[in-house]
């Protein structure tokens, strides 16, 4: 009875932006779906999935246990009321973000697995409570979640704080980790899928075909949860659940090399309806640069500026929720064709990269170069880098320098690993000066596993996960600080503070690191080898040494042995 | 071992050896050889084939088809390379980013420490480009390399627009794992050494160089390409790099299977494959084949582009198209095929290449000898040197050296320091004496350099006489012994060490040393065996390595243009040290030569 009046209500909605500030006495929970499409300066395309459910509860307060569940998945809200979490982000991402040909993405991710959990502060045992859940959300997900344990987690002081309500600071409570390795692929997808109020059956979600999705040049796919405010005043509480889903699509793998795109030839379908569930159904593409650089069919009288990563910017909007969206043909398919032909690299304003350095499997420098483009305005970074035990760093060769000057950071948390146990732990607040290339280098010597440590395939090398760059960048245009409800939902992830800066987070490449490898395909040669040594060599040698020879006497002849045996009979001293 | 606690057959056994000693020795020195020379009998040496999982059983399907453009692209390459008089770098550049690659420049500069006669050049500028194509879906954690070096006139045109065209063509493919970069250098050896350094940001030959802005995590595998004309008769496979290096053997064993995949003529060392393994001629052209990798391992250089990758753990090697007067044509399209093909297997690598051999010989390419097999034949020559130290009346040195009455220690030491001091000149010496020598003799750098080494090498051989002054008192027959005692065991462990890491360089090394350092004494007719010596010096070995390459590459020289053959290597195997650092100069210099001084002094010992 509630669907069908909520799909009523949406129908004679005349104006939705305006509806759903309302709060509705009867629907509590909220959806809100979105897509954000923006052309790319090298000629490949963004698109950039959100979906919101707002859950309206507040069982971590009263202790309750919640058992009805109308648009929020069940799964999700079990596992944080048995688990006292209080945020939690997880991330799956093949593939890399080009920062120097896209930009910044709208929610960054690094290559492979990424969680990070706030717990809430009641929870007494913080680690055993990250073990279950990660074996949960392994289910969930159908993700290697349960490799995590304690050799890949750590308790960043600073680099991670909670983005939702509350101003948790003990980060005895936080804990994060990622699992570089990790391959994403359709059997995430599906049960990310899942967790849609619609499913894949209506709205956007409707255009996630994992045949086009992963025929793409980045893939990426996240849920975030965490506690935010209903309305300006923050009277009451909600759970957002917010799933997002970020691809790009290449230009000339997908592309055909033509600068021509539409929702067809990127996901093979096009868009018919909205989720009769949501409140909000929208499509943005990115006009900024039009019309010098591209045209888009069909045209909409919809505009909308809103100011995200420091730029303005203009879209124009397509709102699913209304019939004339869809035209005469019952269908959208928006068409962007380029004009001009752009390819140069961008020169973002924050760029971090990272490699290896040196040769040979002992020893080797990990270089973090962090670029700060902006021609006279200097701001502070926060790095964070989590390297694995098994390469020991020598933090007294940690050197940071820009300009080729030395760069005191102002601040340093390092925890040493302990072998087998917990990762190394780096995170440093450092200036960048304007217009400058900052080089943070750290020596490490390669350590020698066990014969079982060692992964099945050992001469690919180990993983190092990528380090993660956080920082205030000074915006060009001034943010918008204040909350409203009607914020496209890309623009409102992250809290804005003040107006002359945002927050961008920037993580650099992980690193592949041999490490000497034993030859496992003659264990038997070695062991019989050995063994052989061991017992020939070793032995007869200390036989040699420790024994004391004697010659032997020449036997008697004959003859004296009888008068010796008649001698000893005697009595008498024997012959010789 | 119950053998040596028994006394009586310890002695039994001593004796022997020592008796037999000089026979047992000799029948060594002729099993090490026969052995080495049976190394190329067929049926002594296994079948290649093909140990990583990754690149066997999943074959590819070569598609690539445009070998006329790329043709085409070689013309206007070509223009362009004339036009610029040198590396036409914003060509390139924008060549390259036209097929949507990242495109990235590095400049360098590097002054040799004397002219290079054969390739004309001392102070060197340059710039690599390279393109990187990202994989889709990759974290930039892995990556491939091609190379193609922009050499100066007409050669290689055709190889930089193979790779432009690839470029392309992969640029378009969805199934990349691993970024694949593409890098066109200059300056052919310096400009890979250029960038190999920057991309590892290290500095290991004074080489200035600007830094690398983009990378792709760590390169697996490279290919460098070598082709300098529209259609080849054969495709010809380089392994041999810096050090006598060489990388893995599936590296081989892959180009060999698309060379049959594709039906292209395929040979190593410039020689095909012969099937009459049980003719003369058949064992004699194996023979050959080996016997030239031998020798171009032993030389320690860097024998193409692929040659400086091996350093940092990359298998690499080199493929250069040879376009000799035979009917059998094969077209730029086939080759891009096959390279295409290679990278395509390389790019299904799981793990780095590490199934197959490392240490290996290659009488053909698809017989190999591993080093369980090759190893015997140096054992055999080095063990002569053990047997010599224990048993020609040397034996009890060791009781006698130890006492006080022996001669003293100074009478051994003198002689070692002093030709190590000799092997320390010849090694700075020669580059660091060249302003001199211009300024007083009227040769050019090159010259001087060779000539100042020529004579330092020649100077040393005056050194017994000087230092037997230096002596106090007369040399006793006691000294020689302790000091061809300390020698013998010195070339011992020289030869092993050598031969381990490369074991061409150490066999030719024992081959002409062990004979006469074995059986040298100062009781010897002096003069003949002086003459004996020298011709077996390690310098006159380098003299007729020259000779017997000139003579397997069939291009024998006459005695004057082999002399003049044998000055440029001594100069090249300076450079080679200086500008990539190849070892073999100092192993020559510092430990070889010295150690050779020091068997003379024994001949001269009064």
């Amino acid at each position: 009875f509630r669907l069908s009046s909520l799909i009523g209500h949406i129908s004679t909605c005349p104006s939705l932006i305006g509806q759903c500030c309302q709060r509705h006495p009867g629907s509590v929970d909220e959806f809100q779906e979105e897509l954000v499409i923006r052309p790319l300066h090298s000629g490949d395309i963004y698109a950039s999935f959100q979906f919101r459910t707002l859950w309206d509860t507040d069982f971590l307060q009263e202790g309750q246990k919640v058992s009805h569940y109308r648009l929020f998945p069940k799964s999700l809200g079990q596992v944080l009321s048995k688990f006292s979490v209080r945020e939690l982000h997880i991330s799956f991402t093949q593939g890399f973000w080009r920062t120097m040909q896209w930009g910044q993405p709208f929610i960054p991710s690094p290559p492979g697995a990424e969680l990070w959990v706030w717990f809430h502060d009641t929870v007494s045992d913080v680690d055993g409570n990250w073990k279950e859940l990660t074996n949960v959300l392994s289910g969930i997900f159908c993700a290697s979640l349960n490799f995590i344990d304690l050799t890949n987690t750590v308790q960043p002081s600073a680099s991670f704080k909670p983005l939702g309500l509350g101003n948790a600071t003990d980060h005895r409570f936080l804990r994060y980790a990622t699992l570089p390795r990790e391959i994403v692929c359709t059997e995430n997808l599906t049960p990310w899928k899942k967790l849609l109020p619609c499913g894949s059956k209506a709205g956007l979600a409707v255009l996630l075909k994992s045949e086009k999705l992963f025929h793409s040049s980045f893939h990426s796919q996240a849920v975030h949860i965490r506690p935010v405010c209903q309305d300006e005043q923050c009277t009451s509480k909600a759970w957002e659940l917010r799933q997002t889903l970020n691809v790009v699509f290449d230009l000339y793998t997908a592309g055909q090399g033509k600068k021509e795109w539409s929702l067809f030839k990127m996901f093979s379908r096009t868009l018919t309806e909205a989720c009769p569930l949501a409140t909000s159904s929208k499509v943005y593409v990115d006009i900024t640069d039009n019309p010098e650089l591209f045209e888009l069919s069909p045209a909409t009288p919809l505009l909308s500026q809103a100011v995200v990563l420091g730029d303005r910017r203009t879209y124009s909007v397509f709102d699913l929720t209304r019939a004339e969206t869809f035209g005469q043909l019952r269908s959208l398919n928006l068409l962007l064709r380029w004009k001009g032909d752009g390819g140069e690299m961008l020169r973002p304003l924050l760029h971090a990269e990272r490699y290896v350095a040196g040769f040979g499997l002992q020893t080797g420098e990990i270089h973090t170069v962090i670029y700060n483009n902006h021609p006279y305005r200097a701001f502070p970074v926060l790095l964070m880098d989590s390297v694995p035990w098994y390469l020991q760093l020598y933090i007294h060769t940690l050197t940071v320098t820009s300009k080729s000057r030395d760069n005191k950071p102002s601040y340093i948390h390092y925890q040493p690993a302990k072998d087998r146990h917990r990762p190394h732990l780096l995170e440093m607040l450092i200036q960048l000066p304007p217009h400058s290339m900052t080089e943070v280098t750290v020596q490490f010597e390669r350590a020698l596993l066990k014969w079982t440590e060692y992964t099945p395939d050992p001469n690919h090398g180990f993983y190092v996960g990528s380090s993660v760059v956080s920082a205030l960048v000074p915006s060009m245009v001034a943010m918008n600080t204040n909350f409203t409800q009607d914020q496209p939902l890309f623009s409102s992830f992250v809290p804005v503070k003040e107006e002359s800066s945002y927050f961008v987070r920037v993580y650099t490449e992980p690193l592949l690191v041999n490490l000497p490898t034993p030859d496992f395909s003659m264990p038997y040669n070695v062991i019989c080898l050995t063994c052989t040594v061991v017992a020939v060599g070793y032995g007869s040698f200390y036989n040699l040494l420790t024994r004391t020879f004697q010659v032997d006497e020449p036997s008697l002849p004959l003859a004296k042995r009888l008068a010796n045996l008649i001698r000893r009979i005697r009595g008498v001293p024997l012959l010789t | 071992m119950g053998l040596l606690s028994d006394p009586n057959r310890r002695k039994a056994l001593t004796g022997l050896l020592t008796r037999l000693n000089t026979p047992i020795c000799i029948v060594c020195y002729l099993a090490g050889i026969v052995w080495f020379m049976g190394l190329a009998f067929e049926p002594f040496t296994l079948r290649t084939y093909m140990s990583e999982n990754a690149m066997g059983s999943t074959m590819v399907e070569e598609r690539f088809s445009s070998g006329e453009r790329a043709l085409s692209l070689a013309k206007e390459f070509d223009a362009h390379k004339r036009q610029a008089r040198g590396m036409p770098v914003e060509w390139l550049v924008k060549a390259m980013q036209s097929r949507g690659l990242e495109v990235f420049t590095q400049s360098f500069s590097r002054k040799l420490p004397f002219p290079d006669e054969n390739k004309e050049r001392y102070m060197v500028r340059g710039t690599n480009v390279y393109g990187i194509l990202r994989a889709p879906r990759a974290p930039r954690t892995e990556a491939l390399v091609i190379t193609a070096p922009c050499s100066p006139g007409n050669t290689n045109n055709q190889a930089v627009a193979l790779l432009l065209a690839l470029a392309q063509y992969f640029r378009n493919q969805i199934y990349w794992a691993k970024d694949i970069i593409f890098l066109v250098n200059e300056h052919d050896l310096i400009g890979t050494q250029a960038w190999l350094e920057g991309y590892h940001h290290t500095n290991i030959t004074g080489m200035e160089y600007s830094p690398l802005q983009g990378r792709a995590g760590s390169i697996q595998a490279a290919l460098s390409l070598e082709l300098s004309s529209d259609v080849i008769t054969s495709l010809d496979l380089v392994l041999e790099g810096l050090n006598g290096q060489l990388p893995n053997l599936d590296l081989a064993n892959l180009f060999y299977a698309f060379c049959q995949k594709l039906g292209v003529l395929c040979t190593i060392q410039g020689k095909l494959q012969r099937n009459d393994w049980d003719t003369a001629e058949g064992y004699t052209h194996a023979a050959q084949t080996m016997m030239l990798m031998v020798l171009k391992q032993a030389c320690g250089r860097s024998w193409g582009d692929h040659g400086l990758f091996l350093r940092y753990h990359i298998e690499a090697a080199s493929v250069r198209g040879i376009n000799s007067f035979r009917h059998y044509k094969t077209d730029a399209t086939t080759i891009g095929r096959l390279l295409e093909g290679m990278v395509r297997k390389l790019n299904n690598l799981l793990e780095r290449l590490h199934q197959s051999y490392f240490f290996y010989l290659l009488p053909s390419l698809s017989r190999f000898v591993s080093i369980g097999y090759y190893m015997p034949a140096f054992g055999l020559l080095a063990v002569i040197l053990l047997l010599r130290v224990s048993f020609p009346g040397l034996c009890h040195c060791f009781s006698v050296s130890l006492q006080p009455s022996s001669p003293g220690v100074l009478t051994v030491l003198t002689p070692v320091v002093i030709s190590h001091l000799t092997g320390v000149a010849l090694y700075l010496l020669p580059v660091h004496l060249q302003e001199m020598a211009v300024e007083h003799f009227p040769v050019s750098e090159t010259e001087a350099v060779v000539l100042t080494a020529i004579a330092i090498y020649t100077a040393g051989l005056a050194l017994p006489h000087n230092t037997q002054r230096l002596l106090s008192g007369e040399g006793t027959e006691q000294g020689w012994k302790v000091l061809k005692l300390t020698a013998l065991l010195y070339l011992a462990v020289l030869l092993g060490c050598t031969a381990l890491i490369n074991f061409s360089l150490g066999f030719i090394l024992a081959v002409t040393l062990v004979p006469i350092t074995a059986s040298i004494t100062p009781h010897m007719p002096k003069a003949l065996y002086a003459v004996v010596m020298v011709l077996l010096s390690p310098a006159f070995t380098i003299l007729y390595c020259v000779f017997i390459y000139q003579e397997l590459i069939e291009a024998p020289v006459s005695v004057s243009e082999g002399w003049m053959l044998f000055l440029s290597v001594i100069s090249q195997g300076i450079l080679d040290h200086a500008l990539y650092g190849s070892l073999v100069y100092p192993l020559l210099a510092l430990f070889i030569y010295p150690c050779w001084l020091m068997f003379w002094n024994i001949l001269f010992w009064n």
